[in-house]
């Protein structure tokens, strides 16, 4: 037996690089490997180049008083033209001395999007909050009523029509939606159409789906073709298509654009819902002997909805960045009012200023939807998930 | 087995014909048809009379008029004397330029960007997340607009042009970027090119049945590579190498030379890509969290490398998760190069927005852009159904 001593003598080591604390945490962070590393020093002089410009142009070289355009033309951004122009960009053409009118309404919108928010609501509270609140924001923008000037829906502009296209579009859009995924998922029996198919005209019976079909064209169509095409044909071809004497209103003809082409999007996503519910509980449905529409309305839509409410709440988020598209069939929403303020001869060259501010306020509307909708969705998995 | 039932009396009696499920449901369906049929049939009846009342032409008759406008912009041959006809094939390039151009860079930068997102490089993460964050949450008319006004507007004249890379210049004419001087030897690259592509098939072939037979692996993917730059770039020294460039260079109050892009094409690419990015990136992310972390952790324990586990484990698996929503995303794209129409760029549907205003036949005009778009539409999903059906799980 060896004696049990150590002949190799022990390397001091260095301690285990640390972990934890500034220097751990930058280590792990930002600098693992030399590409990471390369990575970090890349990104770190990107900020250095664009962020210094871009924050001296916002603040500190900007201009945010100034009697007229020409005397705000500096290195930095001319904040004067929004404070000058922030009532024509927010309310449009509507009449000036209507002002409380148009805060009012966009105050009850909010409202009914933060009720709508709140899950205790959900149900028929929620529909006659939702009522009330759509009734009170058309006779505020109308007029006519309670001693109110009564005021045509050509004026109507700024964020109140763009909320007004962008929950009117979804609030009808939906039902239609909701029909169209039925009629296309509808099982009921057609019709037999012969055909002959050989030479002794020997006949073929061929089973078509005239709702089922017809629902699959709509969806496909409108689902091919830009939005614009849909407004276009709203605008232009509408008008031809109706019987002599009979005109719509514009902002109408572009409301009805907006709810067809919703109805289509929102049709896939509540086919998605219908094709994750279970055969089991069509079948528990028919053994109760319960008819099509008690089934659809008392076991179908309610299991199918609930489980499409996330992307419900993204395809509005999509209605509502896509309700800018009505500035091309001349209607002045929040970016037809900010292109018309845009064009004062005394104020000239502020359109970086202008687009900026407006795409702060459609930011934060659909972050807040879209941190919303994840929410839900987290919900909405915690039974599924470990 | 049936007619032995209903022989031996067991089937149920058969429903009174109001009460029976086909006959009711081929009732419906016949007042389904009609009432359809009969609305349109309805607007179709006004439509014809107002046309006839309003003295608008009808027919595509239009389309071999002299069409009397320019266009700024066109990848192939016109002026404003050539037939509305031609017009609009004009507008149709445009509109696949554009696009197809779209769709590649908006994959490219979503890719990447869904892949920052995932590092653990802390701050890359942080940006790829910020640039999401906020260009998905701005409707894309806005961006363009945006785009569109930087470079018209905030943009200074060819004369202070800024100069953001050697010999490239952003003006409000536009983008002026230098680009070699033609020559044949170009062709031979091209040429060259298209052969490595062609020649790594059997190569492939070769090397996956040398593998399977012998277990000794080939680095295709650098032979490759090699092929594909090594050829071209023996063709482009054989030819002599012909380096010249032709760089903008300011002439009186404009650039000459080099290539130029305008701002209406600059904003609208720009706005394109950098918004369908945000979603493909969204896209990318969730299709590799998709993939199972065990899946992973095989990998490494059978031994293989970071870029193997990615290109042979991962990325195969996410790719399933991934086709089917990016097609829908370069679907939306090509539909939303219509916007171009608000910053007047010439696309089909600006095109025919010009048209309709001058000859009144809206009709036809949205007619034949629907059509278009229809088959664009068509035509990218069957080809990403091809692709998914490679892509996709072959189950047994």
């Amino acid at each position: 037996m060896a004696d049990i001593t150590q002949d190799v003598p022990v390397t001091t080591q260095m301690p285990p690089r640390r972990s934890s604390g500034v220097l751990g945490w930058l280590r792990a962070n930002l600098f693992s490997s030399v590409f990471n590393s390369i990575l970090t020093l890349l990104a770190a002089a990107l900020i250095a180049v664009a962020v210094p410009p871009i924050v001296r142009w916002t603040l500190i070289d900007a201009i945010w008083s100034a009697p007229d355009g020409h005397a705000c033309h500096g290195g930095g951004a001319c904040w004067a033209f929004i404070r000058e122009k922030v009532r024509f960009i927010l309310f449009g053409r509507y009449p000036m001395d209507q002002d409380w009118r148009q805060i009012a309404v966009v105050a009850i919108f909010l409202l009914m999007i933060l009720a709508a928010c709140d899950r205790r609501l959900w149900g028929r509270r929620l529909a006659v909050i939702w009522f009330v609140g759509l009734s009170a924001v058309f006779l505020l923008m109308a007029g006519g009523v309670a001693g109110l000037p009564p005021v045509e829906t050509a004026l109507w502009s700024g964020l109140p029509l763009t909320l007004i296209l962008a929950v009117v579009g979804m609030l009808f859009g939906f039902p239609l939606g909701v029909l169209l995924a039925l009629g296309r998922r509808s099982e009921m029996t057609g019709i037999y159409i012969p055909i002959p198919v050989s030479l002794d005209m020997r006949l073929h019976w061929i089973h078509v789906r005239p709702i089922r079909s017809i629902c699959v064209a709509y969806i496909e169509l409108v689902r091919g073709v830009p939005l614009i095409t849909v407004l276009f044909m709203a605008s232009l071809m509408l008008p031809l298509f109706l019987p002599t004497g009979f005109t719509i209103d514009k902002l109408v003809r572009a409301q009805v654009a907006f709810i067809l082409f919703a109805a289509a999007y929102l049709a896939e996503v509540v086919r998605a819902g219908l094709q994750a519910i279970p055969k089991g509980q069509i079948e528990a449905a028919d053994a109760l002997g319960l008819s099509y529409v008690q089934r659809t309305r008392l076991i179908v839509l309610p299991q199918a909805l609930t489980m499409v409410i996330p992307p419900l709440v993204n395809t509005f988020i999509g209605m509502f960045k896509d309700t800018s598209l009505v500035l091309i069939v001349s209607l002045f929403d929040l970016v037809g009012a900010t292109e018309f303020a845009l064009s004062d001869a005394n104020w000239q060259g502020f359109a970086i200023e202008a687009y900026v501010f407006i795409a702060v306020i459609y930011w934060c509307f659909c972050f807040f939807m879209s941190r919303y909708s994840q929410l839900l969705e987290r919900e909405f998995n915690r039974g599924k998930r470990r | 087995m049936t007619s032995e039932e209903v022989s031996l009396g067991l089937a149920p009696p058969r429903p009174a014909p109001w009460r029976d499920p086909k006959i009711r449901g081929a009732a419906y369906q016949v007042l389904f048809l009609a009432a359809v049929v009969g609305s349109i049939a309805f607007l179709i009846h006004n439509m014809l009379g107002n046309i006839g009342r309003q003295n608008i032409a009808t027919g595509f008759g239009f389309l071999h008029k002299e069409a009397a406008f320019g266009i700024g912009e066109s990848l192939i041959e016109y002026s404003p004397a050539d037939t509305y006809g031609r017009a609009f094939l004009v507008g149709l390039t445009n509109t696949l330029y554009v696009a197809a151009l779209g769709i590649v860079l908006a994959s490219v930068l979503g890719t990447l960007m869904g892949l920052a997102r995932l590092s653990g490089n802390w701050l890359i993460a942080k940006l790829a997340q910020i640039y999401v964050e906020t260009f998905r949450n701005i409707p894309l008319l806005l961006q363009l607009f945006f785009w569109w006004g930087l470079l018209n507007q905030a943009a200074p004249p060819p004369r202070q042009a800024w100069q953001i890379l050697p010999d490239v210049f952003v003006s409000n004419r536009g983008v002026s970027f230098p680009v070699p001087v033609a020559s044949p030897v170009y062709k031979w690259v091209a040429l060259a090119f298209v052969v490595a592509v062609l020649l790594i098939v059997p190569l492939r072939r070769w090397a996956a049945r040398r593998q399977a037979a012998t277990g000794r692996q080939f680095p295709t993917g650098w032979v490759g590579l090699g092929l594909i730059i090594g050829l071209p770039g023996a063709a482009f020294i054989a030819g002599g190498a012909p380096l010249a460039l032709s760089t903008p260079a300011l002439h009186g109050f404009n650039f000459s030379g080099g290539s130029s892009v305008s701002p209406e094409f600059t904003a609208l690419l720009l706005g394109l890509v950098i918004y369908t990015g945000t979603f493909i990136a969204e896209i990318v992310r969730a299709g590799i969290l998709a993939v199972n972390w065990g899946q992973s952790e095989a990998a490494m324990a059978l031994g293989l490398r970071p870029g193997q586990r990615m290109r042979l484990v991962v990325l195969p698996q996410a790719l399933r998760v991934i086709v089917p929503p990016l097609t829908s995303q370069y679907l939306s794209l090509t539909k939303n190069s219509s916007l171009a129409v608000a910053i007047g760029f010439p696309d089909l549907v600006s095109i025919a927005n010009t048209t309709m205003n001058q000859t009144g036949q809206a009709v036809e005009g949205i007619t034949m852009i629907m059509a278009v778009y229809l088959f664009i539409s068509l035509a990218i999903s069957s080809a990403m159904n091809l692709y998914n059906r490679a892509v996709a799980l072959v189950e047994r």
